[in-house]
């Protein structure tokens, strides 16, 4: 069996769909029209299917990384699990409770009952789907692609050194999609001390301004919530990014 | 038997608590930090009787790890890239005091630019310290191969240290299905070190290789060192040999895949020599007489094992995950001299791919096969290549825009 890369997956199996419009992350490369990919998501699979334009089938499973949840959240590889096997075809469910309670024993009974129940559950909500990944055929050797391979010119250093001369292209990137949380400042308790939750911040989120008032920059704070650990008042409170979502739209 | 699914990681640390290490020094880097995690977890609990230590830095654990294994116990320690280049010169330095021990490398390409992913730059640095040097392309072969480098470094006639080396998440984070041998047959192919004079004691001075010496006492020892690596091959064969009775499993220094009639031959090693077996397959399937040889051990070098697959072939595709700076593939310019000007030295063609991780496609083994065969029909060999396609340097060129300085340049 080959190790490295799947250039052409079967299967994709994606639990947190804030990824998927991430170029870097790349979720969707090599999909084709027989490839299934599996998303752990509220929203519906034709949602998806409609948003993505993929070629292949588009499954959702009801749950999602960015639940507020925190169970929930816990076992979403389980889920998947639970759900990917199912999919595959070939793999009965004793046998995935067994593989599953060996694989979470460590973590307790609790954690195995926790586990195994999202797990069965996600097997059986993919039953009307079962078999549906189907290993694809090997690209044979007779009849291949070859491949476009290229001489790289040597170019001047100015151009082949790995510096990066654009300023704030990391601003560009627009990481505040990572958050399964938000920290919200409650500004009636906040103190102004003007510095611990903006010193503290790993990614430089929070800015203080001229009247000792912090602000988030939701755009680029990854929901870490140092803050909220530090905040000597304790007037930053973190809330599930779902929710958060629904407060902002209210 | 007792088959479960582990990391190359996992496999590793197995390896070292099946050998029933006693002292493990260690500091985290990625993707090599699971191992001694592991081993701490383990050695916690009480599952292992180690002592696990962490160390401010890996020049001060590759230290400890010798001066460990200097007073006679089994050492086990890890690292990966960044890591094995800091402790690079207690690597050179601690091969010369003779004690054995084993350094599982988890390849990662060199910096710069950053990366995460493997190649392996990192332990061929380590290529002339006297270290040997055991290259596994599974997650059974680390776990094995950490077992016989054990056996190999303490052979009395060899006595050096050792490095196992997996590739950075291939196997370092690729969950496979591993055999755990018996821990009673374990102690039967690798008996408790009976360290024979390495016996470093507190109130006991001695000094430990230290002496600054002219260049004729200082030749001796290191040539000494060198004998003691080429001692290594047959004792090596006798340890692959002892495991095989007692587990059932052949790791030959030289791994040879459908080689014996084969006409060409693909030439690596690490974890992607799995994509060339593959390759191997389908391109037998379409009537290539074609094949793979795939050193295991790189120090020593069997060179008498390789002349013996490749003499005869009409040309070998060397396929490197290194660079060596102004010269090129490290595994062909070692190659080319251990079958130059002999009689029936095959054609080799060199690539160079897989840089940082990258991937080398079905499609490009068997491009190569097919520039092996028409090199050799013209008999003559074409210059190296670099693995890279024209749709990689258009993803460089849109990075590079957005870099800056170079929109103005190149556009």
């Amino acid at each position: 069996m080959e190790r490295g890369v799947i250039t052409r997956p079967d299967l994709v199996v994606v639990a947190d769909e804030t990824l998927v419009p991430i170029p870097a992350a790349g979720v969707l490369q090599g999909l084709s029209e027989r490839t299934v990919l599996l998303l752990g998501s509220a929203e519906r699979r034709e949602t998806w299917q409609d948003r993505l334009k993929v070629p292949g089938p588009v499954l959702a499973l009801p749950v999602s990384a960015q639940s507020g949840d925190h169970g929930v959240l816990a076992q979403i590889g389980a889920s998947c699990a639970g759900a990917a096997a199912r999919l595959l075809g070939v793999i009965r469910r004793e046998s995935l409770a067994r593989a599953l309670q060996e694989e979470i024993a460590k973590f307790g009974s609790a954690a195995v009952a926790a586990n195994l129940e999202c797990a069965l559950a996600a097997f059986d909500a993919m039953a009307p789907h079962a078999g549906l990944v189907a290993a694809s055929a090997e690209i044979g050797a007779g009849d291949y692609r070859a491949p476009e391979w290229v001489d790289l010119p040597l170019e001047e250093a100015a151009v082949a050194a790995p510096d990066i001369h654009g300023a704030l292209t990391s601003e560009l990137a627009i990481t505040g999609t990572w958050r399964t949380h938000m920290p919200v400042i409650d500004y009636e308790r906040c103190n102004r001390c003007s510095w611990i939750c903006s010193t503290f911040c790993p990614d430089s989120a929070i800015k203080v301004a001229a009247d000792h008032t912090p602000r988030i920059d939701l755009d680029h704070c990854k929901g870490c919530l140092v803050c909220v650990a530090v905040c000597p008042p304790h007037a930053i409170r973190a809330v599930p990014e779902r929710e958060a979502a629904r407060e902002h739209s209210r | 038997m007792n088959r479960v699914l582990l990391t190359g990681n996992g496999a590793a640390a197995w390896g070292a608590r099946l050998a029933e290490a006693d002292y493990i020094p260690s500091f985290p880097i990625t993707p090599q930090t699971e191992i001694i995690e592991t081993l701490e977890r383990w050695c916690t609990d009480g599952e292992m009787d180690g002592t696990v230590v962490t160390l401010e830095s890996e020049h001060s654990m590759i230290t400890a790890a010798a001066a460990a294994a200097a007073t006679g116990v089994r050492v086990f320690t890890a690292t990966s890239s960044q890591g094995l280049m800091y402790g690079m010169e207690m690597i050179y330095t601690v091969a010369g005091w003779r004690a054995p021990f084993v350094l599982v490398n988890v390849s990662r390409a060199l910096a710069t630019p950053v990366t995460l992913e493997p190649d392996h730059t990192d332990v061929l640095g380590a290529r002339d310290s006297g270290f040997l040097q055991i290259h596994c392309a599974t997650c059974q072969e680390v776990l094995d191969s950490v077992l016989i480098a054990y056996r190999l470094g303490e052979d009395a006639r060899v006595r050096l240290p050792a490095i196992v080396n997996e590739d950075g998440f291939y196997l370092s984070f690729t969950r496979e299905p591993v055999e755990l041998p018996d821990p009673d047959a374990v102690r039967r192919f690798l008996p408790p070190f009976r360290s024979r004079g390495i016996e470093f004691r507190a109130s006991r001075p001695i000094s430990q290789a230290v002496a600054v010496l002219g260049s004729a006492p200082y030749s001796y020892f290191r040539y000494e060192a060198h004998l003691a690596a080429l001692a290594a091959l047959p004792a090596y064969d006798e340890a692959a040999a002892a495991f095989a009775s007692e587990f059932g499993r052949r790791w030959p220094a030289v791994e040879a895949y459908r080689a014996e009639d084969a006409e060409i031959v693909y030439f690596m090693i690490g974890s992607f020599a799995t994509k060339a077996k593959d390759a191997v397959d389908r391109l037998r399937e379409a009537g290539r007489k074609i094949g793979l040889v795939r050193p295991r051990l790189l120090r020593p070098y069997p060179e008498g094992a390789l002349r013996q697959h490749l003499l005869g072939k009409r040309a070998v595709i060397v396929i490197d995950q290194n660079l060596s700076m102004g010269k090129g593939g490290v595994l062909y310019a070692e190659l080319a001299s251990a079958l130059y000007g002999r009689p029936g030295a095959p054609l080799l063609v060199s690539f160079v791919g897989a840089l940082g991780g990258r991937d080398i496609t079905a499609e490009e083994f068997y491009e190569m096969a097919k520039v092996a065969r028409q090199a050799a029909d013209a008999g003559v060999a074409p210059e190296p290549r670099l693995l890279y396609t024209a749709g990689e340097l258009r993803e460089l060129r849109t990075l590079q825009a957005i870099a800056g300085a170079e929109r103005r340049t190149i556009t």
